[in-house]
């Protein structure tokens, strides 16, 4: 079962490399070892020339790298509020009472090892594990229908894609059981058609024209990000996917990633082709080994048949994807601590400004896109900016992708035209709630609720802003009449502190400060909810980047629509 | 007041008018007309990180405050140093931290909690940051419980200063603290014993061993005991 590979062996791929090559050795000791031990940093140390306290340091920020021995198999079971709904905390203690220890801990003959984890992204699967094998590498797993299959593993993929809409453009043509081919994808048709035909310029005032605007929560207009950069002095330019997606009840671009690989790689290449950058770096969370996977097949597939490479389309354009994989660390989403991920650092945002588009990746130039954003260009390129703003409002252009979980009958990713109502969607693609409706969460642990009484709102940029509200993420997760709200917000209080990288003082102080008293709601004491909001807004205004700004949104949603969640009894 | 011109910039500070060369940061802007903004991370002789945001200031009425240290004026900007929004998230921030860290060494801090009328018992039952005292070397003892993560000795140790890196972060959120790699003790570690960290520490988190000592009640005799190793081991060299 296991591949006996030498710390040597590893570190000969490594010669000459420099720090930005310090997470891809680090897991690949990590898989090879189940640890990351003393003398491997003291090796990697000499071979990558950086200081051993900064690889320790790397090593102890990332929850999927350990400086410790681990059991030959690790198994994480997810806890967030999709996967609590679903019975996890049961799974996590059944399995924990089967091995006789709890989570956080080794079986006495180094067998296996229990974690519990933040959200895994397969939230309409709930509830949902991932577990490492020790010199193989990780595999996804939910449904989680028992225990056996935690510790045994299974030779099946245990879940297929389930999507929906009505206007399938990203969605379209997908088999819900593996990634597209190049064979069904067809040709590169937009990236041959902006090389032939048109100019980067063109091509920048195309995606500015569709009115396109970033799909990964801060809804920044892509045009214009494209074009920034594109003007940027500095050399060498850079694109960057973000594929960290880790808000809790987010799932659209593992399903992207997973059924249309090809999508995104045409997306990521026009992009290059448009900004004047010969390198794209796709960051995927480490908790998504399929999607890992199937991507790295489809980059092999386009280089083989000079899709990407040297001289695509014998044009004097070059270019090349190069994946980077994530350790664990909802921070590295945010668009400055993903580069620092890439370079080799513990995952801090950094200060803006400067922005990436002008300080990037390693300091230079970047445009730096989430998933969903690169795989609507290639149907803007080909069909034209016209043909994307007849999907949706003025506003809100093009399709958009929700992910829905809990309460729902059928979760899963859906491809809407914004403008249509959160009711409509929960009732006629989602085929109605489970129970009765209780709360609604929008964009997820980052998020707000919506009451029963405001599920008309439409779901445009527009209408979600003007109620308080936000797609984000394009997280939507339903609760019925039987949950605990105070439950969840335990859960996405646990989940903030968890995730919160330390940097500044309000979100490394607050996130705690907050679980803490989320923790004792069922019997609060005075002035509790005077000091969640002081909290709450102290985080929203005074912290460095978007997570520790967000951490105490759901929170400060909640005592606006429920105070007595928060008062005694 | 100089002249405005293309590289100057006029702005409101706390209703006054001002012109500042371009670059200047509000907290360089506000000493300017002798007014001191409060904050715990920032040294002049570091690169200001904006890590502990006590120093925020209203820009504009926006969204977000603005951490001084590094936040640049800006062209007619109207900018409040004090105000109701700034004073609450100054306070929450100086209770949160008290609620974590023994700050009674920190003397600036403690001016700070006065001024910002911090009610010491805020977060009652918060779980504070425990470490064991790190005494693993002739010169410095290391006690965690006081450290508030100002970073500001991990920067002199690496490229502020030193270039040494002994000192890293361990963890992260609430728990991140300061660590050696693996925590190995300090004679292990590539530490030279500069001092500079002890230099720039704003708390009592890092002291030298002799100011330790004396606190400790213990007589000069003792001290030099505690002391001595690194001449004992200049004289196994030679």
């Amino acid at each position: 079962m296991q591949t006996m590979i030498t710390l040597d062996e590893i570190l000969n791929d490594y010669i000459g490399r420099k720090r930005d090559a310090l997470l891809p050795v680090l897991w690949d000791v990590q898989t090879a070892f189940g640890h990351i031990d003393a003398e491997a940093v003291h090796q990697i140390s000499h071979t990558l020339r950086v200081p051993e306290a900064d690889i320790y340091g790397v090593i102890s920020f990332y929850t999927l790298f350990h400086d410790e021995p681990t059991g030959e198999t690790i198994i994480r079971v997810c806890t967030d509020p999709s996967c609590g709904l679903a019975g996890a905390d049961d799974m996590l203690n059944g399995l924990c009472s089967r091995l006789g220890i709890h989570h956080g801990e080794t079986t006495v003959d180094g067998q296996f090892t229990i974690e519990h984890s933040a959200c895994l992204g397969l939230c309409e699967h709930a509830p949902a594990a991932l577990i490492s094998w020790r010199g193989i590498g990780e595999q996804s797993i939910a449904p989680v229908s028992d225990t056996d299959v935690l510790l045994n593993g299974t030779d099946n993929a245990q879940y297929e894609s389930i999507i929906g809409g009505d206007a399938p453009v990203l969605l379209a043509g997908v088999d819900t059981y593996a990634a597209q081919r190049l064979k069904n994808y067809g040709d590169y048709v937009a990236l041959r058609k902006a090389i032939n035909d048109s100019s980067p310029e063109n091509v920048i005032a195309e995606v500015e024209e569709s009115g396109l605007i970033g799909r990964g929560g801060a809804a920044f207009p892509t045009g214009m990000k494209w074009r920034f950069t594109r003007q940027a002095t500095g050399q060498p330019h850079y694109v960057v996917c973000n594929a960290d997606e880790s808000e809790p009840g987010t799932f659209k671009d593992r399903v992207l990633m997973e059924a249309r690989p090809h999508l995104l790689l045409e997306g990521i290449a026009l992009c290059g082709y448009a900004i004047g950058a010969e390198t794209g770096y796709l960051f995927i969370r480490g908790e998504y080994p399929e999607a890992m996977q199937r991507m790295q097949a489809a980059i092999d597939e386009a280089l083989e048949v000079g899709l990407l490479g040297d001289n695509i389309m014998g044009s004097d354009f070059s270019f090349h994807i190069e994946i980077r994989r994530g350790a664990g660390a909802y921070i590295c989403g945010e668009e400055t601590a993903l580069f620092e991920a890439i370079e080799g650092k513990r995952g801090f945002p950094r200060i803006k400004p400067p922005y990436p588009t002008t300080h990037g990746l390693f300091g230079k130039p970047t445009t730096i896109n989430n998933v969903e954003t690169l795989c609507a260009v290639p149907g803007i390129i080909t069909n034209g900016a016209a043909w994307f703003k007849a999907f949706g409002t003025e506003k809100s252009t093009g399709p958009k992708l929700v992910s829905v979980s809990g309460h729902v009958n059928r979760p899963g990713v859906y491809e809407i035209s914004p403008g249509i109502t959160l009711r409509e969607l929960l009732n006629d693609y989602c085929e109605g709630v489970t129970g009765e409706l209780q709360a609604v969460l929008m964009g997820g642990a980052a998020g707000t609720f919506l009451t029963p009484d405001e599920i008309d709102v439409r779901l445009t940029f527009e209408d979600l802003r003007k109620a308080g509200s936000t797609f984000g993420s394009g997280a939507i997760v339903v609760f019925n009449t039987e949950t605990d709200l105070r439950d969840v917000l335990v859960r996405l209080g646990r989940f903030f502190r968890h995730e919160s990288c330390g940097k500044c003082f309000p979100c490394q102080l607050g996130t705690q400060r907050q679980v803490e008293i989320l923790e004792r709601l069922d019997a609060p004491l005075p002035d509790d909810r005077s000091r969640l909001e002081d909290i709450g807004w102290t985080m929203t205004e005074s912290s460095l980047c978007g997570l520790g700004q967000t951490a105490a949104s759901a929170v400060l949603s909640a005592i606006e629509k429920w105070p007595e969640l928060f008062e005694k009894g | 007041m100089p002249e405005a011109d293309d590289n100057m910039i006029t702005f409101t500070l706390d209703g006054e008018e001002i012109t500042v060369p371009e670059g200047t940061t509000l907290l360089e802007a506000a000493r300017m007309i002798g007014k001191e903004i409060p904050v715990i991370c920032y040294h002049d002789a570091t690169t200001a990180n904006g890590l502990c945001r006590v120093c925020v200031v209203d820009v504009n009425g926006g969204r977000l405050l603005q951490p001084a240290c590094i936040a640049e004026c800006q062209h007619d900007s109207i900018v409040e140093t004090r105000n109701e929004r700034v004073e609450r998230n100054r306070r929450t921030i100086l209770e949160m931290l008290n609620s974590a860290v023994d700050l009674s060494q920190g003397e600036a801090i403690q001016e700070m909690m006065m001024d910002y009328g911090v009610d010491e018992s805020r977060f009652p039952d918060a779980k504070r940051r425990e470490h064991d005292i790190h005494d693993d070397n002739p010169f410095y003892v290391r006690d965690y419980n006081q450290c508030v993560l100002c970073w500001r000795c991990v920067q002199v140790c690496a490229e502020d200063a030193q270039y040494t890196f002994a000192l890293t972060l361990g963890e992260r959120g609430y728990d991140t603290h300061v660590a050696t790699a693996f925590d190995i003790g300090m004679m292990d570690s590539p530490c030279v014993f500069c001092g500079q960290c002890i230099g720039v520490c704003p708390t009592g988190a890092l002291k030298p061993k002799t100011e330790w000592g004396l606190e400790q009640g213990m007589s000069p005799d003792e001290i030099r005991q505690m002391t001595r190793i690194p001449r004992r081991r200049k004289e196994n060299t030679e």
